[in-house]
């Protein structure tokens, strides 16, 4: 591979889950139109196979590539390497306030882990042999949930809460959001277990309402209100009123 | 592992509702033993207010009104932010909540100098 051209100095950090490794240093021929993901796919099959890293879609459908990129979360299939350049570097790590597996792999499993402690799953109202229940798509409980189901599960605002980093507990923005969909959907069936998961230790009322959810999430959702909208529905449960 | 950028709107007002509830709570421990004087001691009481002709208490008393100010409409912010349903003008708040800070603390140290 040709090493003549403009070159991005990328520095990986490497390691698995025993903490934070060394950081290796390399030198990738820059292109335009390059994404993060293509520096590390070709930091993996140019320079060193042994990369750790994992991506699936390449087109921000999937959310299996985010890591951090110069100490952003981002998802590296869609950021483009002239956006975060610093002084023509660029420092990769995997996704903050997870476990690490190998280098830039961040293992999901207490990210999902939560989505089940908040509810955040389908509670069915009906089986295949019923008739599809009609569904208005202007009705206002519609549209409020209907704001946040492009969520693709990248953890990026997980990664990007200082609540979640400083208390394990914390279910975190996206298990929230999820929650707050479902609790708008009429055809969930368990809204007040929904209420009761994500008004426990660790749920909504953690929420120090910093926002960097918000300012994050690479598909413009917006957690934060809908964690907002959970502290509401909750507060009004307690005074007797509302659903679930 | 860089830091996270956190200078965005949002996080910036968390952080100052949080030093400026922080500076309050410091300050009130000393607020009521003064106050306390007023029982016990007057005389030391009339000494300790005589300080407040200074320039740099002045510039203090300043400070503390900035900061009840600041954690007040911060306060608001959070309880609209919270428990109304608005979701695209958050920043948008969290900057007029500062802005009326600042009014309100500069007003003050106008009329006090």
């Amino acid at each position: 591979m040709s090493t003549k051209g403009p070159q991005v100095t990328v520095t990986v950090q490497r390691g698995g889950p025993e903490g934070p490794g060394r950081k290796q240093q390399f030198q990738v021929p820059a292109y335009g139109s390059q994404t993060v993901l293509d520096v590390v796919s070709w930091i993996q099959q140019n320079a060193d196979p042994t990369l750790t890293y994992r991506f699936a879609c390449r087109v921000g459908m999937c959310g299996s590539c985010a890591m951090m990129v110069n100490g952003v979360p981002r998802w590296t299939c869609r950021t483009h390497v002239s956006k975060v350049l610093q002084d023509g570097a660029m420092e990769l790590a995997p996704l903050r306030s997870l476990p690490v597996i190998k280098d830039l792999a961040a293992d999901m499993d207490p990210f999902f882990d939560k989505w089940v402690s908040a509810e955040a799953l389908h509670h069915p109202t009906a089986s295949r042999d019923d008739p599809i229940a009609p569904i208005d798509p202007d009705a206002p409980e519609r549209v409020t949930a209907s704001a946040g189901i492009e969520c693709i599960n990248c953890a990026v605002c997980y990664a990007a809460c200082d609540t979640v980093a400083n208390n394990p507990d914390y279910l975190g923005p996206a298990a929230l959001q999820r929650a707050w969909t479902l609790y708008n959907d009429s055809r969930d069936g368990a809204h007040g277990a929904i209420l009761d998961a994500v008004t426990g230790t660790g749920g909504c009322q953690s929420c120090h309402s910093m926002g960097s959810c918000t300012a994050y999430c690479p598909n413009g959702l917006d957690p934060l209100s809908a964690i907002a909208g959970l502290k509401r529905a909750a507060t009004r449960r307690f005074f007797g009123k509302g659903k679930g | 592992m860089k830091a996270i950028p956190r200078a965005h709107p949002l996080w910036l007002a968390y952080i100052l509702h949080r030093l400026s509830g922080l500076g309050l709570a410091l300050f009130l421990p000393a607020h009521f033993y003064v106050l306390s004087l007023a029982l016990t001691d007057t005389a030391r009481l009339d000494a300790f207010l005589r300080l407040t002709d200074y320039p740099l208490v002045k510039l203090a008393e300043f400070g503390l009104v900035f900061l009840l100010a600041v954690h007040f409409f911060g306060g608001l912010r959070l309880m609209a932010l919270e428990w109304l349903p608005w979701s695209a003008a958050q920043k948008t708040w969290a900057a007029a909540s500062l802005a009326g800070a600042f009014l309100i603390s500069t007003t003050f140290l106008l009329r006090a100098i």
